[in-house]
């Protein structure tokens, strides 16, 4: 085992980690200012339940060694058969599993953004347990186990994916799509208005999530090398280049760049960088960024015509983002910097690649997607998903928390709204 | 006595509480209010979606005066809360019945 690559995935871990609370920052600034505890806890939830499921059951059906193509087996459950010595790769397992602990969390997290304002807590709770289990453990065992029994993805299609543009943002935003289909739109939508409450904790949000998300994709490198220094300059520069294209795009149509536009590009570069970010070049990174930004700040106004309240744009962002990323391999692939072996179309490659990355794309989406809609139906036809009419209207903080996000009564002087003991 | 309401642009407030200040008026109460007249609002654009922002942020002020100053605060106002565009605001006048001062029980303009 090696000192250093040990260290760096510790430390990527920790980063990848705070992906979720900025994360709920980056949601919880986007929504309107009665219901921005329960967009946050949306994420809390997932860093409370998701790693109860990970000893129990999650990492041994992801990354098991006993198990086939499909799922893992049996053999890491309640992580038996891990101790400090036993090895993965050049790291301790145990390091491995809590860095593989992280992109659980977060990408149950992400699936909120197209529920806002609207969901039973309980639903949701209920949710983050069932979707871990039957959609994320899976996928993340398809695309991520490079093991004996590795995943199809991962070891027979050896479609790439550097860090989770298909397990992370794809499925997200397909479980995001069939969310909010599911659960309707929101009281109001078209008719009132519904600002971001607060820009600020966007931005902030937008910053926490391109600081961990160093952790997420050079720590995908699984160790502190030169790969991992690839990874950590493709991510750099796709983010700012992903900016400018979002802000491009606004300065096009409505001749302002606006600040959520520069959060929102960069969260669109960073999505489309994650699967790509060992297999471009520096420079193929930019055209990506720049491809990113501009179809994602586009492809947020289709809910509009289309008719579907995915309310943060989750498909706008991380489907629309992980598809370009993905699918953008098979063009912009390039052996030059080491990071793979293969060629994109535009290296001299033929479209083999192409094609396994279409395959790993569309298999994901139909899966995510389908197992949403039914999970998201189940529980809302049992204990229901859809919060009431009233108590979204009076504000979902208030109804399902008991609590309010800000208290405007008490900032001045005396106030007759004061609660009684 | 009269009820002097002015409606005005926020940032001409200060000016007009200097004005009244000088004219001798003594005190008021000052609220941040919402609303529109000829001054339409204005446009944001969150992600592309447009949202037309129909109210506009106004300070609408009330002092009780006494029947010979009227006039004169509320020229006051005018003059001291006048851009020339629109947006300007309003000023309007209604009797008022009885005043009583909490402090002493004094009424009317006693009280004032």
């Amino acid at each position: 085992m090696d000192t250093g690559d040990t260290a760096w995935i510790l430390a990527s871990a920790a980063l990848v980690l705070l992906m979720t609370p900025g994360l709920a920052f980056f949601y919880g600034g986007m929504t309107r200012s009665k219901s921005v505890l329960n967009m946050m806890m949306m994420s809390f939830a997932a860093l409370a339940i998701v790693p109860v499921l990970w000893v129990l059951y999650g990492y041994s059906f992801a990354f098991s060694p006993g198990g086939s193509g499909l799922l893992g087996g049996f053999d890491r459950l309640g992580f038996d058969n891990v101790g400090v010595n036993t090895a993965y790769g050049t790291i301790p397992e145990f390091v491995f599993a809590g860095f593989q602990l992280m992109f659980a969390i977060i990408t149950i997290a992400l699936i909120s953004g197209s529920i806002a304002d609207r969901a039973r807590f309980a639903g949701w709770i209920v949710f983050v347990i069932v979707w871990a289990t039957v959609v994320y453990f899976p996928v993340a065992h398809w695309v991520f186990d490079f093991g004996d029994h590795g995943g199809w993805i991962a070891t027979k299609l050896e479609a790439l994916d550097f860090a989770g543009g298909t397990a992370v943002h794809i499925n997200a935003g397909a479980a995001g799509l069939a969310l909010a289909l599911v659960l309707g739109r929101r009281t109001g939508w078209k008719r009132d208005p519904m600002r971001p409450h607060n820009l600020p904790f966007v931005l902030l949000g937008a910053g926490l999530l391109w600081f961990g998300w160093f952790g997420f994709n050079a720590g995908s490198a699984v160790g502190a090398n030169g790969l991992a220094g690839l990874a950590f300059v493709n991510t750099a520069v796709a983010t700012a280049a992903a900016i400018v294209g979002w802000i491009a795009y606004e300065l096009i149509k409505e001749k302002k760049g606006t600040s959520l536009g520069a959060a929102s590009g960069a969260v669109a570069g960073l999505v489309a960088i994650t699967p790509a970010a060992g297999a471009l070049s520096p420079f193929g990174s930019v055209i990506l960024g720049l491809v990113a930004g501009v179809l994602c700040a586009w492809a947020v106004s289709w809910k509009w015509k289309l008719g579907i309240d995915d309310s943060l744009d989750v498909v706008g962002v991380h489907l629309v983002g992980g598809l370009v990323g993905t699918l953008l391999i098979g063009f912009l692939a390039t052996s030059n910097p080491g990071g793979v072996s293969v060629d994109g179309l535009f290296y001299g490659g033929n479209a083999d690649q192409l094609g396994k990355q279409v395959i790993a794309a569309a298999a994901v989406l139909a899966y995510s997607f389908v197992l949403t809609y039914v999970i998201g139906m189940i529980i809302d036809k049992t204990i229901g998903f859809r919060l009431d009419e009233e108590s979204e209207v009076t504000g979902i903080d208030q109804v399902e928390h008991l609590e309010s996000a800000y208290d405007y009564a008490g900032s001045t002087g005396g106030s007759p709204f004061k609660t009684g003991a | 006595m009269k009820l002097v309401t002015a409606v005005i642009k926020p940032h001409k407030w200060d000016e007009v509480r200097e004005a009244l200040a000088s004219a001798g008026v003594a005190g008021m109460t000052v609220t941040e209010a919402m609303g529109y007249g000829q001054q339409k609002g204005h446009t944001e654009v969150y992600r592309g979606a447009e949202y037309d922002v129909v109210l506009v942020p106004k300070v609408r002020l009330e002092v009780v005066v006494d029947e010979m100053d009227v006039d004169m605060v509320v020229d006051t106002i005018t003059r001291s809360a006048q851009t020339g565009k629109i947006g300007d605001g309003k000023v309007w006048v209604v009797p008022v019945e009885s005043v009583v001062r909490v402090r002493t029980g004094e009424i009317d303009e006693a009280a004032l």
